[in-house]
């Protein structure tokens, strides 16, 4: 993934955009003591450019490490963020069991208008998503980070009690959904070291926007 | 109702009473899943709202009006009210005393729908509305597990990552920013699922393209709240995570954080509305409107993407061959024709109005043009303006019936030069298993006795 073609990608939109701004308008804090010349008050910064163009207001308080860990609970794909514990199949299967199989089905098959959490990606590669719209997207098929299974679980799972699963709960979790996509074996253990190692079989499926306005429809 | 964002990660069953409830936070922690919506303690209710809303109006009203006065009460809650009582004369009986809050009047209902929804979608009644603007009470709502309650003495947002100084910042801190203020739509990229994968005939435009808004909205640059942290060299992303009971969670570009990405905090000149983000939300004009995060609570400014779930499992866009789009953030280019359509009914042929609403996620719609005979012909519309860009555009077209069976359609075109694609063309670039930007031309069906339909034929 380049970052760099992204943003390379968003400059020319963005710039469009901010052009609707009034970019002609800029004030730093230095400037905005300033009377305006119809002697109205002190103008005032206007939103474009590089935040590095405007001095600072002193607005704010300080935020110590203890705040900030408080909040800073997600996981990206490198891993940074999964806490201490571990889990794998057999007490997943049991969380799942007790926390998820009401909603998703006794194996994950989907009830009703729960998703589908389960569907190993073989069926990916005879059924494209883009040719079918049936095709259930899944951890196992679709989803492209293996860390993105515990971030979300971990927040917004269950959802009559976000946030109320363990680290280990939800690493076992982790860990039964892995397995029953096809993803790890069921001997797996899943840990801060472990799961951001998992390369997921989707992984190679994405490919960056290429719209970029103008004529061409894609 | 069928037409959701996404099929629902939890049941959405309708709550009654709890109306917009925030049920799932006064909830035992312990719950089980299944009674998401049963015997739940509402923190706010819309029967305590009118409650309210109605005492006010009811102490000083004649005994007459009243019932007139709470049904306008009513109408604010969308409740079903009984017919109005209305005078022979308005002008031969005293009117109504004035109350704490205009309420419309008992005739015009416009409604989100569905309603009730906790993991889904309500969308904006588009064909009830006109000019540019999207009342606040009627800006759709797209939920991920239910409407935030956050007391704003409380609110904080916590700035910090790759930044010299992490800092949190107060609602109050947030005002003392200076202010700008700017009208934007706000559209789900979800919007049109349904009219794509399962078009019918009695669909009407809030139906099919109900989850796009538009407001005045009023905040602070991002740029300005990060400078005051400070951004250290090798950023290049920021997660913005809300406070809400699914943590909903996107990577947005510094770049797009820099240029005109604002932390807004009014909504049409009043604090936010609280199923809209309050007390702040993100906007970032011209993106799909997930990745402007309600209830914001965090900004991490990172090396790297987060990748959470709403930005792979979710809002990505499948393609012909098998990939799919990641990062599709900008909306391209869409009209809507708001009337006539369903269940709209045309009284007889002449001259009749062709309007409805246009918008691009790229800058400004320079010309709407509208056919009448299923795309054989066009004619350009009038921009009725405001004409800005990363907004509803409210376009119109006179068009004369001649009482034959017709097809309505329109075409947006924007300042890059892009043009509204066919259904045809969305199809074959994009593949019928696609997700997500459906912003091919909708088409509406004139039949010869008036009666109009959302063309679901090809």
């Amino acid at each position: 993934m380049s970052v760099r073609a992204l943003l390379a990608f968003a400059a020319p939109t963005a710039l469009a955009l901010g052009a609707a701004c009034g970019r002609g308008d800029q004030h730093s804090p230095a400037d905005a003591p300033v009377a305006r010349a119809d002697g109205r008050g002190a103008a005032v910064a206007h939103p474009a450019g590089n935040a590095t163009r405007y001095g600072r207001y002193g607005l704010g308080h300080p935020a110590d490490a203890r705040r900030v860990a408080a909040l800073d609970t997600d996981v990206d794909t490198t891993g940074a963020g999964l806490p201490p514990g571990r889990g794998a199949y057999t007490e997943g299967a049991a969380v799942y069991a007790r926390k998820c199989a009401a909603c998703h089905g006794a194996r994950g098959e989907g009830v009703g208008r729960y998703p589908k959490l389960v569907q190993p990606a073989r069926r990916f590669d005879r059924s494209p998503f883009g040719a079918d719209p049936g095709v259930p997207k899944t951890v196992g098929n679709y989803w492209p980070y293996a860390t993105t299974l515990y971030d979300y679980v971990h927040h917004a799972m269950p959802p009559t009690a976000p946030g109320s699963l363990t680290a280990s709960e939800t690493y076992a979790l982790v860990a039964y959904l892995l397995a029953e996509n096809g993803v790890v074996g069921r001997s797996a253990v899943m840990d801060a070291t472990t799961l951001p190692a998992v390369r997921m079989p989707a992984r190679g499926r994405f490919v960056l926007d290429d719209r970029r306005g103008g004529p061409e429809v894609r | 109702m069928t037409h959701r964002d996404e099929p629902p990660e939890t049941d959405g069953p309708a709550m009654g009473d709890a109306g917009f409830a925030v049920d799932s936070a006064a909830r035992a922690p312990h719950a089980a899943p299944r009674n998401a919506a049963d015997g739940a303690s509402p923190l706010v209710t819309r029967r305590a709202l009118l409650a309210g809303a109605a005492s006010a109006v009811g102490s000083a009203a004649v005994a007459r009006w009243s019932v007139l006065a709470a049904q306008g009460a009513g109408e604010a809650g969308s409740a079903p009210t009984t017919p109005p009582a209305v005078p022979a004369d308005a002008s031969r009986v005293p009117g109504l005393p004035s109350a704490a809050l205009g309420t419309r009047s008992p005739f015009e209902r416009p409604a989100l729908a569905p309603v009730g929804v906790t993991s889904g979608s309500s969308l904006t009644p588009l064909q009830a509305l006109q000019g540019t603007i999207t009342p606040s009470d009627l800006h759709f709502q797209r939920h991920h597990n239910g409407i935030a309650v956050i007391d704003p003495a409380r609110y904080e947002l916590l700035v910090h990552g790759l930044v010299e100084r992490p800092t949190a910042f107060t609602l109050d801190d947030l005002r003392r920013f200076p202010a700008v203020t700017r009208v934007v739509c706000i559209e789900c990229s979800g919007n049109g699922r349904g009219a794509f994968r399962s078009p019918r005939r009695d669909m009407t435009p809030q139906v099919v393209d109900g989850l796009t808004s538009n407001s005045e909205w009023t905040g602070v640059p991002v740029a300005l709240v990060l400078a005051e942290a400070g951004v250290r060299p090798g950023a290049s992303w920021v997660l913005a995570e809300g406070g809400d009971a699914a943590v909903m969670a996107r990577s947005i570009p510094l770049e797009k954080m820099l240029d005109d990405a604002l932390l807004v905090y009014a909504q049409n000149g009043e604090p936010l509305r609280m199923a809209n983000g309050y007390p702040v939300r993100l906007l970032l004009p011209g993106y799909e409107g997930n990745m402007s995060v309600k209830w914001l609570r965090r900004l991490e400014v990172n090396a790297r993407p987060t990748m959470t779930r709403n930005e792979t499992a979710k809002y990505t866009d499948p393609l012909p061959g098998g990939k799919a789009r990641l990062f599709s953030f900008v909306m391209d280019a869409k009209s809507v024709i708001t009337a006539p359509a369903h269940p709209g009914r045309l009284s007889g042929p002449g001259w009749w109005p062709v309007t409805g609403l246009a918008w691009s996620g790229r800058g400004r719609i320079t010309r709407v043009d509208v056919s009448a005979d299923g795309g054989r012909h066009w004619a350009a519309a009038e921009l009725s303006g405001p004409v800005l860009p990363a907004a509803h555009t409210r376009f119109q077209y006179m068009w004369r019936w001649d009482g034959r069976p017709a097809r309505l359609m329109s075409r947006a075109v924007d300042e890059t030069g892009y043009v509204q694609p066919t259904l045809a063309q969305f199809r074959t670039v994009r593949g019928r298993g696609t997700d997500y930007h459906f912003n091919y031309i909708r088409a509406w069906d004139v039949a010869a006795d008036g009666q109009v339909f959302f063309a679901a034929d090809e």
